[in-house]
């Protein structure tokens, strides 16, 4: 049985359903996260079994595939849910009740992103999404407030038009071509493209619409800063790092899978490089305003976002290999600066980025490990972020698209405004009161290895690029 | 130690320092000998550095082989993490080691007693450790790596007396007025790889990768222009030229020792020092030269004119620091290698010195306003004296350091460009008024009472200008840790210019290393008479005119002022209005009112509003869910469905 290769699911799945088991049996909330820990420990353990030549495959009938592709994101999607798990033990206490569903829920949220990242045929692809997509719009509206329910109510909505749109495309694209299997669509989109343009470019429109959404580029983002500002904390760390991630994997591999042959490809790079540019744009002016911090957040992941995208405007697997870079150190920088929101806004019981003012000397660790996070979303070195910038600008430059890189640098400079303003308030504020703000071990540990890894990736950014470099490679020959 | 262990404990020195204090000094509460681990850390760094000249000084063609160790791989990009040391690195090491060590000292008595204590010297050992890791990078990405770092630090250091706005602004301005320069570094950085495929800097001044970025180009230029231009205006940007210096003067809201080694003597250097380094790239590119030589020269003259009318005495250094660095600028655009490199050592000490001389006066007075100063010369004699002798060195009076190597640029410049040679003369002349302005405003004359006045003067008891000073007490000479680093200073900045005098160019021979002699086209200028007397007499026609006004009082300023109709005046004090141009047209209205509010409105009202004017269609649906009946959960939807249709339309006219 080829049934190992997805071990690492189904043993998530289990650990998901003996959280909420334990939660009905009256087991105590440290309990349950620590049980989510170990399940999240014991999957990424058996995720390391297929790690290597030969180790990987493809299973139920070409459905899921395993390669060293699928296997970045998966390894992603469990360090983003083991670092959100950590960072929450305090914050649970705000889900009246319902600490034990938001654990099981969250890995739940998580299985549907590994699997999407081992889907190879759309139905199993749209599956692992909606599996995805609900766990998401529940743990959205888990907190009992009108803020929270009415972000969940709306990203459901949003969420179900998108996928209605996703399936538009998918059906045009099986109608076209007669199989719902990426691999065996290749063909057959190339050769039909003469006589069939027309609705397939309509079907590649309706994929980006649809998996649009889950990246949130323009003009896909609306939902972003009100269900950012309405979810609980770690729920927006887990949507801004893993749903996004998630979303890119999809695009990824069905772009370039079915959809990646000239001049197909040719043209849906264009349309991507159009809206990098223009969410990227619109992130950092429109974050410029705003004075709730997830909120800004919410605007600087639509404007990271439109960073990733370049490396989709480029076809060759240098392209993916610069998205690969990109969306990890994006996703140890973002959780780390969202670990050090989520303790902060807990603590200070706000979001607004002018009670930040002088936490610096509340709280020295959380704000410079924000502050650091901050600098590499800005693209400071030494940190992830400036190499993330630099590899995929640099991607781009080599293939002349330097319209687009002169866009994203004078976009980053502009970054700068919001990002150091958070620092500046922060370091440079005046503190309303000076007691000094506890942080739990278990969030001091998540933080301190996101922010390692920030920095890790910042001097050594090496190993890394060679990983995403040969997963780049199992993608796109 | 091997000569090459030796030049990593260069940089590892001030490091270790850094981190001594960051995760033992400080969680420990020994925030007292975070100064001491500092001044241990930047002697360390001094003393290798003088080993490590001395081996370059020993070699043939005055370079070290050092290996490089493999870092990382951008594609066929392969980059080495290495330093690389020549004649240019060995002395700009000795130039920030020293300078580094004499201000931490002076910090001692300057800084003793602030809450921030042991942050402040956390900071300068990471200020320090920056700056020489940029100085011995020997690849360009390296080197921004550290650039950027400088850069953060100097965020922290003029932001470091947090609780006053100024301050904080002051801070975020300087760091997002730099972004826009390295904003040009950046992109050069991947021109260059893209390009020339080599970040490696004495790679990258060989012949074939030369001829492959003339041989390319955008938009009708060469690509060794763009990536000249890009380079500069990475350089504009740190070296505060023009028109992007708004910055430095702001600056120094900072403590004054950060503007004594950061925005005086080292950070503000660093874009001179990379123009310099990579000018065997620029002569390739004529057009970027003449861009470096007239920005510079109108930098020279412009901050200049603003020094003539500043009240603080710090930002009349700072003008005057814009207007130096300025000097240096025109050099290189003009080929002066060795003369712009002979400046910046010297300035580097004679600018320092009159930092440290004007916190010593304000660590008395209370005070950074001249208007409030005077008199100080007897009460103050060590700090009068040092300050005196600086002053004449930047006024450029032989045989004072300033002189030799302002007249070297002089020089350059009247061979190779009259029009330029000018608007440098006329700068001798406003640099001796200015400095002379500041020197008897300050020395002579009656006391005006100090930061106690100042407070009087501005209504508000509980401000004065520092937090520092005392405040008009006593009137008193500063406690010799920090007198001593004046006088220390003192001597180089009086004999720094015997190192390359005309007759015996010992600087000239040792700054043209092995690469820089088969690479660089020799611009040497023969030291002329004529030219120095007639330097030297507009010098000493400014000093006389400054004496003429603010020392005998025959001549009044205010009168000068009103006889030109004020206009000049004005203009001069509101800084040509760049500030203004820059914070509330740029900024504050077209970027954050228009720009923004433009975006926003689009991102938030714009489908609200289509979906609104379409009909009753949104009022009528979702009745019950009385908060999502905004509109915007159909306005969102329907914003999706324009975008499929936008993408498809696209995708079918672009085909």
């Amino acid at each position: 049985m080829e049934l190992y290769l997805i071990f690492p699911e189904l043993v998530l799945l289990l650990c998901a359903l003996l959280v909420i088991f334990s939660d009905l049996l009256g087991a105590r909330k440290e309990a349950l996260a620590g049980l989510a820990v170990l399940g999240l420990l014991i999957a990424a353990r058996l995720a390391m079994e297929l790690v290597g030549p030969d180790k990987g495959g493809v299973a139920f009938a070409g459905a899921i595939v395993v390669d060293d592709f699928a296997l970045i994101f998966k390894f992603l999607f469990l360090v983003s849910t083991l670092l959100v798990v950590l960072a929450s033990v305090e914050y649970v206490e705000r889900f009246e009740g319902v600490a034990g569903e938001y654990y099981a829920v969250l890995l739940l949220a998580c299985v549907g992103m590994m699997l999407m990242a081992s889907a190879q045929e759309f139905i199993t692809l749209y599956l692992s999404l909606e599996l995805t997509g609900i766990s998401l719009y529940t743990l959205t509206g888990l907190l009992r407030d009108a803020r929270s329910s009415e972000a969940g109510i709306k990203f459901l909505l949003l969420g179900a038009v998108s996928s209605a749109v996703l399936l538009y495309g998918i059906a045009v694209l099986f109608g076209l071509t007669g199989t719902t299997s990426l691999p065996q669509m290749a063909p057959a989109v190339a050769s039909g493209f003469q006589e069939n343009r027309l609705p397939l470019l309509l079907a590649t429109a309706l994929l980006m619409a649809g998996l649009g959404f889950k990246l949130a580029t323009v003009p896909f983002q609306m939902w972003v800063p009100d269900v950012y500002e309405g979810a609980p904390t770690p729920v927006t760390a887990f949507l801004s790092v893993a749903s996004k991630s998630a979303g890119f994997v999809v695009v990824l591999r069905v772009f370039h899978t079915a959809l990646g042959r000239d001049p197909l490809a040719a043209d849906w790079a264009a349309i991507f490089a159009g809206l990098s540019l223009a969410s990227m744009t619109l992130g950092n002016v429109v974050a410029i305003q705003q004075g709730n911090i997830k909120r800004m957040m919410g605007y600087s992941s639509i404007a990271q976002a439109g960073y990733l995208l370049v490396g989709l405007a480029v076809v060759p697997q240098s392209g993916v290999s610069g998205v690969l870079f990109f969306l990890v150190s994006y996703t140890v920088t973002n959780l780390g600066a969202f670990i050090a929101i989520i303790a902060l806004s807990d603590k200070l019981n706000s979001d607004r980025i002018s009670d930040y003012a002088g936490v610096w000397q509340r709280a020295p660790f959380l704000a410079s490990g924000l502050a650091l996070c901050l600098l590499s979303l800005t693209g400071v070195p030494p940190t992830a972020g400036f190499f993330a910038k630099l590899f995929i600008f640099n991607v781009a430059v080599q293939q002349n698209l330097l319209w687009l890189v002169v866009a994203g640098v004078l976009n980053s400079v502009v970054s700068a405004y919001f990002y150091v303003g958070v620092i500046r308030e922060m370091f440079l504020g005046a503190p309303v009161d000076r007691t000094p703000v506890a942080v739990a071990a278990p969030v001091a540990l998540a933080l301190f290895l996101a922010v390692a890894g920030t920095f890790i990736l910042g001097v050594f950014p090496g190993p890394a690029m060679s990983v995403a470099s040969a997963a780049a490679g199992s993608l796109v020959p | 130690m091997t000569t090459e262990q030796i030049v990593w404990s260069i940089f590892f020195s001030p490091l270790a320092a850094f981190l001594l204090i960051c995760f033992v000094l400080r969680p420990a509460g020994a925030h007292g000998l975070a100064g001491l681990a500092t001044i241990v850390g930047v002697a360390g760094a001094l003393g290798a550095s003088v080993v490590t000249f001395l081996n370059v000084l020993a070699v043939p063609g005055h370079e070290l082989p050092l290996a490089d160790y493999p870092w990382l791989t951008i594609g066929d990009l392969r980059l080495h993490l290495g330093l690389a040391v020549d004649s240019l690195t060995s002395v700009m090491l000795l130039v920030v080691t020293s300078v580094s060590l004499l201000v931490q000292v002076y910090s001692l008595g300057y800084m003793a007693g602030d809450t921030g204590y042991s942050r402040y010297y956390a900071y300068m050992a990471l200020f320090t450790t920056s700056m020489l890791g940029l100085v011995l990078a020997d690849n360009l990405l390296q080197l921004y790596v550290f650039w950027e770092l400088v850069g953060l630090c100097s965020y922290l250091l003029i932001g470091f007396w947090f609780h006053r706005p100024a301050a904080a602004a002051a801070a975020k301005k300087a760091f997002v007025v730099t972004r826009f320069g390295d904003l040009g570094f950046l992109l050069a950085l991947l021109a260059l790889a893209s390009v020339a495929g080599t970040l490696t800097i004495n790679e990258l001044f060989t012949e074939h990768k030369v001829a492959a970025l003339v041989g390319a180009s955008f938009l009708g230029v060469t690509a060794l222009t763009w990536v000249a231009l890009g380079l500069f205006a990475g350089a504009a940007g740190k070296s505060a030229q023009f028109p992007l210096h708004v910055w430095l003067p702001d600056a120094m809201e900072g403590p004054t020792p950060v503007s004594a080694l950061i925005h005086a003597a080292t950070m503000v250097a660093a874009g001179v020092y990379l123009v310099g380094r990579m000018l065997p790239l620029f002569q390739h590119a004529p057009a970027a030269m003449a861009v470096v030589a007239s920005t510079g020269a109108v930098t020279a003259l412009m901050a200049a004119t603003m020094g003539l009318v500043a009240t603080d005495i710090k930002r009349v250094m700072a003008y005057s620091t814009v207007s130096q660095l300025g000097y240096m600028m025109l050099a290189l655009g003009l080929g002066g290698y060795v003369a712009a490199f002979f400046h910046l050592m010297n300035h580097a000490f004679f600018k320092a010195l009159l930092f440290l001389g004007a916190g010593s006066v304000s660590h008395t007075t209370g005070t950074f306003d001249m208007r409030y100063m005077g008199g100080l010369r007897r009460a103050m004699p060590v700090t009068f004296w040092t300050v005196l002798l600086a002053s004449l060195s930047l006024a450029g009076i032989p045989p004072l350091s300033g002189f030799w190597s302002k007249d070297e640029i002089l020089a350059t410049a009247l061979a190779a460009s009259p029009g330029l040679f000018w608007l440098a003369m006329a700068t001798v002349l406003l640099t001796a008024f200015y400095v002379f302005r500041m020197l008897l405003l300050t020395f002579t004359g009656e006391y005006r009472g100090g930061g106690a006045a100042e407070a009087a003067a501005n209504g508000d008891a509980a401000q004065g200008a520092d937090a520092h000073g005392h405040g008009g007490v006593r009137l008193h000479e500063s406690p010799s840790v920090m007198a001593l680093p004046l006088v220390m200073l003192a001597a180089p900045a009086v004999l720094s210019g015997l190192v390359n005098l005309p007759t015996i160019p010992a600087l000239d021979d040792f700054l043209m290393s092995r690469t820089v002699r088969e690479t660089l086209e020799a611009h040497h200028v023969a030291f002329n008479p004529l030219l120095a007397a007639f330097s030297t007499g507009m010098a000493l026609l400014g000093i006389a005119l400054a004496w003429l006004v603010y020392g005998v009082k025959a001549l009044r300023a205010d009168s000068l002022g009103s006889a030109l109709g004020g206009l000049p005046y004005r203009m001069l004090y509101h800084k040509y209005g760049l500030d203004f141009l820059y914070e509330k047209v740029l900024v504050g209205s077209l970027l954050y009112t228009v720009v923004c509010g433009l975006f926003a409105a689009l991102d938030r009202y714009v489908v609200d509003g289509l979906v609104n004017g379409a009909g009753q269609l949104t009022r009528g649906l979702g009745r019950g869910l009385r908060r999502v009946e905004t509109g915007q959960v159909q306005a969102y939807g329907l914003a999706i469905f324009l975008g499929v249709v936008v993408i498809t339309a696209v995708a079918i006219v672009r085909g």
